[in-house]
């Protein structure tokens, strides 16, 4: 009966603890990314220091491969898995540069997340506002965050006041692609230079 | 009359989908989808021309403009604002919206009397909801007609068919301001005060967009069709009155992420 009771304690108190440990909520996974952020953008160190901090943000919280492959739209089908790779890689390091870069021009910008809406059980749009100083109005700021594993949630778009990353880099490179009959290594070639410049 | 049946027949033309020599391409579809780049190579030489007309000008204009006391702006925003309302009523009420129309109306006057010709918003101090702006082209949209080809006009930048068609609208009577100070009769208001007010409204949005465009261009592999991604999001959200992103209106094809999901 003993055993019994302890095997049950132990059952409650490891499952119980496994899912207040490892299990995220999407909303409070933002708010806690978007505090790292701030708290590195916050920081009295060169523009430099702060980009390669927020890269190791953006790696662990954003699915880059799959923006990646988004991104690429219906031109990731025609792809053999050499090609596939090489975009990985390339996409990662363009996405890194570029969205690091953005996020550096700002100083200690404070989010706020306000609510969440469960879309499906592989998505949750998160929310938030980037809260208005003297120099900006309030900024409408909403996630969709991949939530297919619960306990590692991944940011998949960010949407500024109802215009989504995703879908202008998705349009962005579509055009790219569209002016050059669509060979797959002008991309390849234009997002090279960029990660290089 | 003549400019009031104008209007009409513009906007049956155009609800129609009549475009002459349309191979299909080019009409104007009710249905919501992307805006197709039938002009690229003629747009992308006008973009570049506005670029530079940009660096040389505008933008100089507008750091300028940023650095004048804060009440000159506010004011010089509030008045342009208030000018705006003028063509915003009559696409509430097009849009039969005619409670937002009588809301809208009441700000003008408020803001127009005790606002003194609209430098002051007592209206918004007095409660009257958040302030959106319509034109004729949202109109359009809202009536079902698609965005036609996509545009980019010289000096006015990104725009498509039916938001230039909205645009003629407005100086073929839609936009009361215009009539008053260009076409009256008046010696207060001319076409030279119509055009100082035009170009405001135009220094005012890039003294506001001055470090998002800088920012935009440096980080975009192809910074012509992140403009155009960018109008033309702003332009559905708008036309479907959405403050916040709605996942049908962004994404069209959500199908997309559920395939990246599958891989």
């Amino acid at each position: 009966m003993k055993r019994v009771f302890i095997f049950n304690l132990f059952y409650i108190i490891f499952f119980t603890n496994f899912n207040i440990s490892y299990s995220i909520s999407p909303d409070v996974f933002i708010q806690s990314t978007v505090n790292r952020a701030s708290q590195v953008l916050s920081e009295n160190i060169s523009r430099e220091e702060k980009i390669s901090k927020l890269k190791i943000i953006a790696k662990e919280t954003v699915d880059i491969r799959g923006v990646g492959f988004y991104s690429l739209g219906s031109a990731r089908n025609q792809l053999n898995d050499e090609q596939k790779n090489t975009y990985s890689n390339l996409f990662e390091q363009y996405f890194l540069k570029s969205f690091s870069s953005r996020l550096a021009e700002y100083t200690n910008p404070e989010i706020e997340v306000k609510s969440k809406q469960i879309l499906n059980n592989n998505y949750t749009m998160v929310n938030s506002i980037l809260i208005a100083t003297n120099d900006r109005p309030e900024v409408k700021i909403d996630w969709r965050v991949y939530t297919k594993n619960p306990e590692n949630p991944l940011i998949r778009d960010l949407i500024i006041e109802g215009l989504s990353l995703a879908r202008t880099q998705k349009e962005e490179f579509n055009s790219i692609l569209n002016s050059n009959d669509g060979n797959i290594n002008s991309l390849f070639k234009i997002l090279e230079e960029f990660s290089n410049k | 009359m003549i400019k009031f049946l104008k209007i009409i027949f513009l906007f049956t033309f155009l609800t129609s989908n009549a475009v002459a020599g349309s191979d299909g391409d080019l009409k104007l579809s009710s249905k919501s989808e992307s805006t197709k780049d039938c002009f690229e190579p003629l747009n992308r030489a006008t973009f570049a021309f506005n670029q530079g007309l940009d660096r040389a000008i505008l933008k100089p204009v507008a750091k300028g403009y940023r650095s004048l006391p804060a009440p000159i702006k506010k004011g010089t925003g509030n008045v342009l604002n208030n000018l705006s309302t003028l063509i915003t009523i009559p696409n509430n009420v097009l849009q039969g919206d005619f409670k937002l129309a009588a809301i809208n109306s009441g700000r003008l006057v408020v803001n127009t009397t005790l606002g003194i010709l609209g430098i002051f918003d007592p209206a918004s101090e007095m409660g009257f909801p958040k302030y959106v702006k319509e034109d004729y082209g949202q109109t359009l949209g809202a009536w079902g007609v698609g965005p036609g080809c996509y545009l980019v006009l010289p000096v006015l930048g990104p725009s498509s068919i039916r938001d230039t068609a909205g645009m003629f609208v407005n100086v073929m009577g839609g936009d009361p301001y215009y009539n008053i100070s260009v076409n009256g009769n008046n010696e207060y208001l001319d076409g030279e005060l119509f055009a100082v007010t035009k170009i405001l409204s135009g220094v005012e949005f890039r003294a506001a967009n001055i470090e998002s465009l800088d920012n935009l261009e440096a980080n975009s592999v192809d910074f012509y069709a992140s403009v155009k991604s960018l109008y033309t999001q702003d332009r559905e959200n708008k036309i479907k009155n959405i403050q916040r992103g709605s996942i049908e209106v962004i994404y069209k094809e959500d199908g997309d992420w559920e395939e990246i999901d599958n891989k």
